[in-house]
């Protein structure tokens, strides 16, 4: 792996919002060729998808013309591009029991490279130092070994750019109200990091606040939620919903969204100020057509494709999801942050099953 | 004759389960034939007719000529009566199946016991409306008397007690309810006309699809989206694999029916998103599972085409959705002897001599292959279906010597 294009440095070192999206394109593209080539080489499957589905005349020019995968494929087959015996670190998505899960294989350096795209992200957040964090969760997330994944996961990685990492929830899911005034009062008057995940911190953090009559003064707070909104909009709350509760309960004005998956651990979508999801300089976002795969315009909504430059160890730099969103814009959010900027809408809609098979069925 | 019990299931046409009539009809009595020549009228007069292609497919297989039609074809070789009560499990994934179902029964004669789909499929509420009507006409009195429209929870409790009183069921739905249902207890004499997965290809000439009439290319277009997309290619007689005979104008006459099947599709066909997402993602899971697979083509996501080089023995395991398509060019059909098994159902044929394809599947034996049918007619559910003569499976001889 000695192509300069493999090289994470300059990635590092630039501002990872500073680049406009035509410079952009052009950097990262030579970065998915060499990345293509590499897991086309390395992985027989990826390489035996491209050879029966890609065109080997058709131009390789902007980001669009990478060859892509759906996101689902790494749930059906183990996808990687090292030897078994050099994977580090195997990642599991969240599924719910019966639900297959994505397996994402990492070696040495692939998470490396992960921890480090996510340190310089975290620290355009939260600035150069550890900010006191108070997760809201239960610390027995981290205990249960069947509940262990992508939720514990992710508030392990997050929890590294944190110090006196405290948990606002209970063994039970209860809302720790003792440990949560002592911690705030450790750190009265200092920025605090708030981490957890857009469901729970609204069904346990939020309504108990409400339904103790409480509030919490944590207005120096920055709060960072992901995981979908699913269950949220089953319940009507929307992002502006959700930021106001966050502001009623807490005094959080800083309410930052993310969008990321287990697949491309490192290089999420951050929300800014405006409420925009934005592609660092490490990644970047496609909106796909339904009907044709190509790409469509600013504004039309469809089928989200993300890019990222990090994946080494397995074939996942460029990954169709079963997510609809549009972007909203290029270079030109009113934050200031240069790059591709959307929103998600949800997942792809379920569609009716019709066929044959599947008479004696449970429902009716 | 034990009594039916009522049991806790919902009464969607028809009175109470233990006041039904028993007493079997000869098969297409007067009284059927009059049913559902009248449930015909009914439903091609209603609006919902025009909306539902599979209503209307139901009503028009059901009026007095197709009737008449079928009746004669069945003959009078032996004196026949029903076998007695008929219990059905009708699949829930196709809204009109219960329909043919029902009437099959009606008219071998036998009374009838129908589980019927949930409410999600507004078809079978249509025609449910039509048969609980003339029911109340007294013009109808025995047939209603005869038959029970009816829907309950996945009940093994229910469905065994049921088994054990009826002489026939006809179980839809594949392996799983097949065996399912056949692990419970049933009456000595009763009868399993069990309908299984099943599955089913296409065989197109070359050289007629090339030297088709654009207006007969337009009709084997409209027949190919019948077959395939009105049931988003889960029907058991859809096909999913495309044998092109005659290999050398197999390039130009895919370039050309291909292209035609995504303009039709294009104006025709609603892909749902999750749909296109999930033939990409069974392109990926095909190139690497099918090493026979020498290419791919995808028209936009309408038609997703797997080129194989060869014919590999258990193509059968390999199935599209919502339009993806193996295919392969041969010069010779006696290759089906290498892939077809009992799987096989309907071979849906253009340009093909249909009359000497049913002679080589009888010579050579083959176990499989229950339909040589025109492209088009995949779907067209009858009285001979899946190998079955039904009215002669659901009705007894009474013979004499």
């Amino acid at each position: 792996m000695a192509s300069a294009a493999f090289d994470i440095a300059p990635w590092l070192d630039v501002d990872p919002y500073g680049m406009a999206a035509a410079e952009k394109d052009a950097a990262l593209t030579a970065v998915m060729r060499a990345l293509t080539e590499h897991h086309r080489a390395l992985s027989s499957e990826y390489g035996r998808i491209l050879e029966l589905t890609a065109d080997e005349n058709a131009p390789f020019e902007t980001l669009a013309d990478v060859p892509f995968l759906p996101v689902r494929l790494f749930k059906m087959f183990d996808l990687l591009s090292v030897p078994r015996d050099q994977i580090f670190k195997t990642m599991t998505s969240s599924g719910t029991s019966g639900q297959a899960v994505s397996r994402i294989y990492l070696d040495r350096e692939t998470a490396a490279l992960q921890g480090k795209v996510l340190a310089r992200l975290m620290s355009h957040l939260l600035g150069p130092k550890r900010v006191p964090m108070l997760v809201i969760d239960s610390p027995s997330v981290l205990r249960d070994r069947n509940a262990f994944s992508a939720r514990g996961a992710g508030i392990l990685g997050f929890s590294l750019f944190g110090k006196d990492v405290t948990y606002a929830l209970d063994e039970d899911m209860q809302l720790n109200l003792p440990a949560i005034e002592a911690f705030l009062e450790r750190h009265a008057g200092q920025p605090i990091f708030l981490f957890g995940f857009t469901f729970m911190i609204w069904s346990h953090f939020y309504r108990a606040l409400e339904a103790a009559g409480r509030s919490l003064p944590i207005d120096k707070g920055i709060l960072l939620h992901g995981g979908g909104w699913k269950k949220l909009q089953d319940e009507a709350v929307d992002n502006d919903a959700f930021r106001a509760a966050m502001k009623r309960c807490a005094g959080i004005s800083r309410v930052v969204n993310y969008y990321g998956m287990v697949e491309q651990t490192g290089s999420i979508f951050l929300e800014c100020e405006e409420g925009h999801l934005h592609a660092s300089v490490h990644a970047d976002v496609l909106i796909r057509d339904p009907r044709t795969f190509r790409c469509m315009e600013i504004g039309e909504t469809g089928l989200i494709e993300v890019l990222s430059l990090l994946p080494r160890s397995y074939p996942g730099h460029a990954l169709l999801t079963e997510d609809v969103g549009r972007i909203e814009g290029v270079d030109t959010c009113p934050c200031g942050r240069l790059g591709t900027y959307f929103s998600v809408a949800g997942r792809v809609a379920k569609a009716e099953v019709r066929g044959c098979s599947d008479t004696y069925e449970a429902r009716s | 004759m034990k009594p039916v019990p009522d049991l806790p299931v919902t009464l969607r046409v028809g009175g109470r389960l233990s006041d039904i009539t028993r007493q079997p009809l000869p098969p297409y009595a007067p009284e059927a034939t009059a049913f559902l020549a009248a449930l015909s009228k009914q439903l091609l007069a209603l609006p919902e007719a025009r909306q539902f292609p599979d209503i209307a497919a139901f009503a028009y297989w059901c009026r007095p000529a197709s009737l008449a039609r079928l009746q004669r074809e069945f003959g009078a070789a032996h004196a026949r009566l029903g076998r007695g009560l008929a219990l059905h499990i009708a699949p829930a994934n196709v809204p009109v199946n219960f329909a043919f179902s029902f009437a099959f029964g009606v008219l071998a004669g036998n009374a009838n016991i129908v589980r019927i789909p949930d409410a999600g499929h507004p078809q079978v509420d249509v025609i449910c409306d039509r048969i609980a009507a003339l029911f109340d006409d007294p013009a109808h009195r025995r047939i209603a008397a005869m038959n029970r429209l009816i829907r309950y929870p996945r009940s093994d409790s229910i469905t065994a007690t049921l088994s054990q009183l009826c002489q026939a069921r006809l179980i839809w739905g594949g392996d799983e309810t097949v065996s399912r249902l056949r692990a419970l207890p049933v009456h000595p004499r009763c009868v399993d006309i069990a309908f299984a997965d099943r599955y089913s290809f296409c065989v197109l000439d070359s050289q007629a699809v090339l030297g088709a009439s654009d207006t007969v290319l337009a009709a084997l277009v409209k027949g190919f989206y019948d077959d395939v997309f009105l049931l988003d290619q889960n029907a058991c007689s859809s096909p999913h694999l495309v044998l092109w005979h005659g290999t050398g104008q197999a390039e130009a006459a895919q370039g050309r029916f291909w292209s035609a099947m995504t303009d039709y599709l294009e104006k025709n066909y609603d892909l749902a998103p999750v749909h296109a997402v999930d033939k990409f993602v069974h392109l990926c899971a095909t190139a690497i599972a099918l090493p026979q697979a020498r290419a791919t083509r995808r028209h936009d996501n309408f038609v997703y085409r797997v080129r194989l080089d060869s014919l590999p023995a258990d193509i059968e395991r390999h199935r599209g959705r919502n339009g993806f398509f193996y295919e392969h060019a041969v010069d010779d059909l006696s290759c089906l002897g290498e892939i077809v098994e009992e799987r096989y159902q309907t071979l849906t044929t253009f340009g093909i001599d249909r009359a000497t394809l049913v002679q080589s599947i009888i010579a050579q034996g083959l176990s499989g292959i229950d339909r040589v049918v025109p492209v088009g007619k995949a779907l067209d559910i009858g009285v001979i279906w899946d190998g079955y003569d039904l009215i002669g499976e659901l009705s007894r001889i009474v013979h004499t010597a």
